[in-house]
C-alpha cells in the first residue's frame, strides 16, 4: 500500500489540496478527507471503458486513426470541453484547434462565460480565497448553492474557515445568500434575499443605488423589500471585508452578462467605502483554467475562431450552442465534459447528426451519440497537469495510479500529430497529381 | 561551427564599438576563430549581442487578465500562424507565442518577467515556457509578504534571509522584488503609505526599514541582480521626492529604481505635476551604486498593471476605466486599468517628456536600461521607436513639436542635444541589463558568451533599423532572418546560485497551513515547470 497526501481533488472548482489517498494494487483504495462527491469520484473505477465507434468496441488506434480522418476532413469541426482536464491538455487542444482552422470554446461559455464578458465591460475586483479566509467578515453567495456542489468551500475558505483575522471562523462573520430558492446554502444564511426568477438585476440596481446614496422609491424590488434591501446594503458597507460569489443561478438567468455587470459594479462600488472582493463560482475543476490557456496563447477567454490561421473572438457566433443550433459545424470533438447532457436539446442532438468524437474517462451521454470514443486517463487521478482553482490559483493535480489509456493530452497531441501528417500527405498528393 | 563574417561589431563590454570582424559560434557559445565554419555574410551590418530587457510584463496571472479584459487591443492585431510559427495576437498585450517572435524579431533574447506572486508562481512559469526563442527569469514580489513583514518587525534579518531564499527557490524566480513596500499591505484595509515613515497598519513597519531591509538580504545572498524596486508614491507629485530618499537610504549599496519615469513628478502649480528627471539624473550621475530602467511613456494604448495596487485604484477613480484588483492572500496584490497616452494633454506630454529627460541626462550608459515597463508606459514592440527619438535629435524634436505646448514649455527637454550613439545603444539594451542583471554569459560577444546575436541592416531612421534584424541568433541558431521568424526555438529560464541557509520548514509549514488556503507542500513549483534552467 502506498499513502499520497496533499493531493488536489479536481472534482470541483474548490481544487481542495489535502486530500489522502491510499493506493493498493494500482486502485485507490481509501480516500482521507474530502467530501461525499471526492470520495465517490476518487473511489470509483478507472478503465472501465472502452474504446468505440459508433458505439462497438474498437482499438484504441483504429478508433484514434478514424478520429483523425473525421477531423482532417471537416471543414468546420468544433474543439468543445475542457473544464475537466488540465491545463496542458487545454493548450494541446488550442494547438489542435490552429492546425484544424476549428472553433475552440470551453464549458465557459454555459456557465461563467458571461462573468467574462462582465468583467470585459467593468472589471473585477477580487482576491484568492486565502483572502477570503483571513479576513472576510461578510460574505455574500449569489445564485449559487456550494453547500452542495462545493461541499467544503464554507469549511476551508468561506463561512466557516478561520484565518489570520477571522480567528472563530464563522461567528466573526455574516452570510448574506441571494437565490430563487431557499437552498441548503441559502439554509445557512444570516440573511437570505429570495430573489424573483430572472429579477436579479433589478435587486443588483437597487443595492448599487442605496450603496450609491440614492432614496428608494417603491416597496420592493425583485421580490426583496426596501427594508431587506437597506439592511443587506448596511451589512455590505460596513464590513472589514468582504467576499462576494456569485453562480450560474446569476450568469445564466435572464439578463446574464448585464447581472454580472450589476454584480462587479456593485463590488466595485463598495470598494469606495471598504474592501470588497468577488470570485466567481466556478463549477468544474478546471474550467478557469480553460479561460487562463487560452487567453495566454490566443488573448481571448473562449469563444474563438481559427479558420482564418489567427484567432477570432466572438461570443454568440463562436459559442458551442450558437455553433451548434445554426447547424455550422460538421464535426465535433468533446474533451471531458458532457455536452450531450447539459446543452439545450437542439444543440445537443445536432451532435449525433455530424460526426462527433469524444475523449473522456467516462462513457457520458456524449459519448453515446458519438461516432468515436476515446477513453481517457483521469487527470488527477492517473494523469497529471496544472489546474487553476476558482480563483485562479494554480496547483498540481497529480497522478496516483496507472491508466491503460493516454492522458487527454496525449490523445490530443496525437490526433494533431495525425491531423497533420495527414494534411501534409494530402498537399504531396495535390501537387503531384 | 558558423562565423558572423564582416559585420561591424558593438560589444561594449568588450571595448568593440563598430569595429569590422568576425564572430565564430559553436554549441551555442561565442568560440575563438577556426576554420571550417559556414558563413553568415554580415558586411555592411552591424553586430550586437542579443538585447536583453530588464523588466516588462509578459507572463502570469496580471498579464493575462490584462489579455481577458482587452479584447478591443487584441482584436487590432491578429496574427495567422505560418508554417514554423504559431497564430496569436499583437498589439499592447501579445499573446505568449507572438510575444516571443516580436522579441525576436527586434533582436532581443533575454527578458525579465518584473513581477511575480509565488503563489501563482506555477502560473508564471506555466506562460513563460510558452514564449518562444527568448531566455527568461522572473522577478518575485517581497515587498508587503506578511511574513516578510513580520520578521522585519520582529528584526529576525537572518530567519528573513532563510525565507526569502525559499520564496526565490519556491517560485522558480531569479530575483528579489518590493513595490510600494508596506503600501500594498495597507491596502488590504484600501489604504496606502505616503512617506518613507509612514507605518503599515497591521505590521507597524515603515517602506524604510523593509527596503533597507530587503537590500540587506539581498545583498547578503548574493543574488546577481540588486533589489529591483518600485518606489512608494509612485505616479504622485511626491514621487520624485521619494525616488531621491529611497535612493539615499541605500546607503552606497546596489539598488535597481525601476520605470523611473513614473517616479520622476514633482509638485507644481495648477498642474497635477511637473518633470523632476533633472534631479533624478543628478543623483543617480553621483552614485554609481544606482541603476534603472526608464519606464518610456508611448503615445498610444497601454494597459497599466502592477502590483501597487492604492495607485492602480486612483488611477480608476480618475479615468473611471475597467478596474481588476486582486489580492493575494498573504503576499501582494495587484490592480490592472486600461490607459491610453496622449501627446495633446498635459500628464501624457510630461511622462514623455520625464522618460526622454532621464535618457538624456543620465550621463552613464550602463546605469540606465531601455524600458517602457510593457505594457504599462506602453508595448515593448515600441522600443525601436525609443531608439530612434535618443539617435535622432532632429526627430525627437519633430515629435516634441507635437505634444502638449505647456508641457514641453516647462520641461528641460528642448535644451537637451545628445544624441545616442550606436554603442550606447548597444549599452542600454543588452551589454547594461546584461550586467546589473548579474548575467555573465549575456550582453556581449567576448569568447564563452552566449551565442545570442543580433544584426541589424543600417538604416537612418533608426526605428526600422532596429524593428526587424537582419539575423538573430538564438544559442548560436539562426531564429530571425529579415524580421521573419524563421525556427522556433525554446529558450531557458534563469535562476540565481542561491547560498546554503536553514530550512524554513520547521516554522513556517504549521502557521502556513493556517493562513493559507494551499498546503504548504503544493506551494513550491516543481522544477519541470522551468526546465530547461540555467543557475547563475
Ligand atoms: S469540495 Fe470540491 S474540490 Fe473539495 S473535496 Fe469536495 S469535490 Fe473535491
Ligand atoms: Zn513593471
Amino acid at each position: 500500500m502506498k499513502t499520497f497526501e496533499n493531493i488536489v481533488c479536481s472534482f470541483c472548482g474548490s481544487l481542495c489540496d489535502d486530500i489522502v489517498l491510499e493506493v493498493e494494487d494500482n486502485a485507490i483504495s481509501k480516500v482521507r478527507g474530502g467530501c461525499a462527491i471526492s470520495r465517490r469520484r476518487f473511489l470509483g473505477p478507472i478503465d472501465r471503458e472502452v474504446p468505440r465507434i459508433d458505439g462497438q468496441e474498437a482499438g484504441f488506434d483504429e478508433a484514434l486513426d478514424i478520429a483523425v480522418e473525421i477531423l482532417a476532413k471537416a471543414r468546420h469541426p468544433l474543439i468543445y470541453g475542457l473544464s475537466s482536464t488540465s491545463s496542458e491538455a487545454q493548450a494541446a487542444a488550442v494547438k489542435l484547434g490552429e492546425t484544424l482552422g476549428a472553433s475552440v470554446d470551453s464549458t465557459s461559455s454555459v456557465c461563467h462565460g458571461p462573468g467574462t464578458v462582465a468583467k470585459q465591460l467593468v472589471g473585477l475586483p477580487t482576491c484568492t480565497l486565502g483572502e477570503v479566509k483571513n479576513r472576510a467578515d461578510v460574505v455574500v453567495f449569489w445564485g449559487c448553492n456550494p453547500v452542495e456542489a462545493h461541499p467544503r468551500h464554507f469549511s476551508r475558505y468561506s463561512v466557516q474557515a478561520k484565518g489570520l483575522h477571522i480567528e472563530e471562523g464563522r461567528r466573526n462573520r455574516k452570510v448574506i445568500v441571494a437565490d430563487v430558492r431557499r437552498t441548503a446554502t441559502a439554509r445557512t444564511a444570516d440573511i437570505f434575499l429570495q430573489v424573483a426568477p430572472n429579477e436579479d438585476f433589478q435587486v443588483l440596481t437597487a443595492l448599487r443605488a442605496v450603496i450609491g446614496g440614492a432614496e428608494l422609491e417603491g416597496e420592493a424590488f425583485g421580490g426583496i423589500s426596501r427594508d431587506e434591501i437597506r439592511t443587506t446594503c448596511n451589512i455590505l458597507q460596513n464590513a472589514e471585508y468582504g467576499g462576494f460569489f456569485f453562480g450560474m443561478g446569476l450568469t445564466m438567468t435572464q439578463g446574464t452578462h448585464y447581472n454580472v455587470r450589476q454584480a462587479l459594479s456593485l463590488v466595485r462600488d463598495l470598494n469606495e467605502k471598504t474592501a470588497f472582493a468577488v470570485i466567481p463560482m466556478r463549477g468544474h475543476g478546471n474550467v478557469a483554467g480553460a479561460e487562463t490557456v487560452l487567453a495566454w496563447q490566443t488573448g481571448y477567454p473562449f469563444g474563438i475562431n481559427f479558420s482564418r490561421g489567427y484567432p477570432r473572438y466572438n461570443p454568440g457566433e463562436f459559442t458551442v450552442t450558437d455553433l451548434l443550433s445554426r447547424r455550422e459545424v460538421d464535426a465535433a470533438l468533446i474533451v471531458a465534459s458532457d455536452p450531450g447532457a447539459t446543452l439545450p436539446a437542439r444543440a445537443a442532438s445536432f451532435l449525433s447528426e455530424i460526426p462527433t468524437i469524444v475523449i473522456d474517462p467516462n462513457y457520458s451521454a456524449t459519448a453515446k451519440l458519438a461516432r468515436v470514443f476515446l477513453p481517457s486517463a483521469p487527470v488527477g487521478v492517473a494523469a497529471s497537469g496544472t489546474g487553476y482553482r476558482m480563483d485562479q490559483v494554480p496547483l498540481p493535480l497529480r497522478k496516483v495510479i496507472d491508466s491503460k489509456y493516454p492522458s487527454d493530452h496525449d490523445i490530443l497531441l496525437a490526433i494533431d500529430k495525425g491531423v497533420t501528417e495527414c494534411s501534409a500527405s494530402k498537399e504531396v498528393l495535390s501537387m503531384i497529381l | 561551427m558558423l562565423c558572423v563574417k564582416g559585420g561591424s561589431i558593438y560589444d561594449p563590454l568588450n571595448g568593440k564599438a563598430g569595429a569590422v570582424g568576425d564572430i565564430y559560434v559553436s554549441d551555442g557559445k561565442i568560440v575563438p576563430p577556426a576554420p571550417g565554419a559556414r558563413v553568415i555574410d554580415a558586411t555592411g551590418l552591424v553586430v550586437m549581442p542579443g538585447g536583453v530587457d530588464i523588466h516588462s510584463h509578459i507572463a502570469g496571472p496580471k498579464v493575462n487578465v490584462g489579455r481577458v479584459i482587452c479584447p478591443e487591443h487584441s482584436r487590432s492585431e491578429p496574427v495567422a500562424r505560418t508554417s514554423v510559427t504559431r497564430s496569436g495576437v499583437g498589439s499592447v498585450i501579445p499573446s505568449t507565442f507572438v510575444t516571443g517572435y516580436r522579441y525576436a524579431r527586434m533582436g532581443y533574447t533575454y527578458v525579465t518577467e518584473a513581477a511575480a506572486p509565488p503563489l501563482e508562481a506555477r502560473h508564471v512559469h506555466e506562460e513563460l515556457s510558452d514564449i518562444p526563442i527568448v531566455d527568461k527569469g522572473a522577478l518575485i514580489l517581497m515587498g508587503n509578504n506578511h511574513f516578510v513583514l513580520s520578521l522585519i518587525r520582529e528584526g529576525d534579518f537572518e530567519r528573513l534571509k532563510d525565507y526569502a531564499a525559499f520564496l526565490i527557490k519556491a517560485s522558480g524566480g531569479y530575483g528579489i522584488k518590493a513595490v510600494n513596500p508596506g503600501g500594498g499591505a495597507n491596502w488590504r484595509k484600501r489604504g496606502n503609505v505616503g512617506s518613507l515613515d509612514d507605518e503599515t497598519r497591521e505590521y507597524r513597519v515603515t517602506p524604510r526599514e523593509i527596503i533597507d531591509a530587503l537590500i540587506e538580504v539581498n545583498e547578503a545572498l548574493g543574488l546577481p541582480h540588486a533589489l529591483h524596486l518600485h518606489c512608494n508614491n509612485l505616479g504622485q507629485p511626491t514621487s520624485g521626492e521619494t525616488a531621491l530618499e529611497t535612493m539615499a537610504l541605500a546607503k552606497g549599496r546596489r539598488l535597481h529604481i525601476t520605470h523611473m519615469q513614473f517616479s520622476a513628478y514633482k509638485p507644481t502649480k495648477g498642474r497635477p505635476f511637473a518633470s523632476s528627471a533633472k534631479a533624478l539624473a543628478e543623483y543617480v550621475n553621483r552614485n554609481p551604486n544606482i541603476t534603472m530602467d526608464v519606464g518610456q511613456v508611448v503615445f498610444g494604448p497601454a494597459v497599466t498593471m502592477t502590483a501597487d495596487a492604492p495607485l492602480q485604484y486612483s488611477l480608476h477613480t480618475l479615468t473611471k476605466e475597467r478596474w481588476v484588483n486582486k489580492e493575494i492572500e498573504m503576499e501582494t496584490q495587484s490592480g490592472i486599468v486600461p490607459l491610453t497616452y496622449r501627446k495633446r494633454t498635459y500628464v501624457g506630454a510630461i511622462q514623455w517628456i520625464a522618460g526622454l529627460e532621464l535618457f538624456l541626462m543620465i550621463e552613464n550608459p550602463w546605469q540606465i536600461s531601455l524600458t517602457t515597463d510593457h505594457p504599462n508606459g506602453g508595448p515593448f514592440t515600441a522600443y525601436p521607436w525609443v531608439i530612434r527619438l535618443l539617435m535622432d535629435r532632429s526627430y525627437r524634436e519633430e515629435v516634441a513639436e507635437t505634444v502638449n505646448k505647456r508641457a514641453l514649455g516647462s520641461s528641460e527637454l528642448p535644451k537637451l542635444t545628445r544624441e545616442y550613439t550606436l554603442e550606447e545603444i548597444a549599452i542600454i539594451t543588452r551589454a547594461g541589463p546584461a550586467r546589473t542583471l548579474g548575467l555573465a554569459n549575456k550582453g556581449h560577444l567576448g569568447i564563452g558568451a552566449d551565442a545570442d546575436i543580433a544584426i541589424y541592416r543600417p538604416n537612418s531612421d533608426f526605428e526600422v533599423m532596429f524593428q526587424a534584424a537582419a539575423y538573430v541568433l538564438k544559442g548560436g541558431e539562426v531564429v530571425v532572418r529579415e524580421g521573419e521568424v524563421v525556427s522556433e526555438t525554446f529558450g531557458k529560464t534563469y535562476i540565481p546560485a542561491l547560498p546554503e541557509r536553514r530550512d524554513v520548514t520547521p516554522w513556517l509549514s504549521p502557521v502556513f497551513s493556517k493562513f493559507y488556503s494551499v498546503a504548504f507542500e503544493n506551494y513550491a513549483v516543481e522544477k519541470e515547470k522551468y526546465m530547461p534552467c540555467e543557475v547563475v
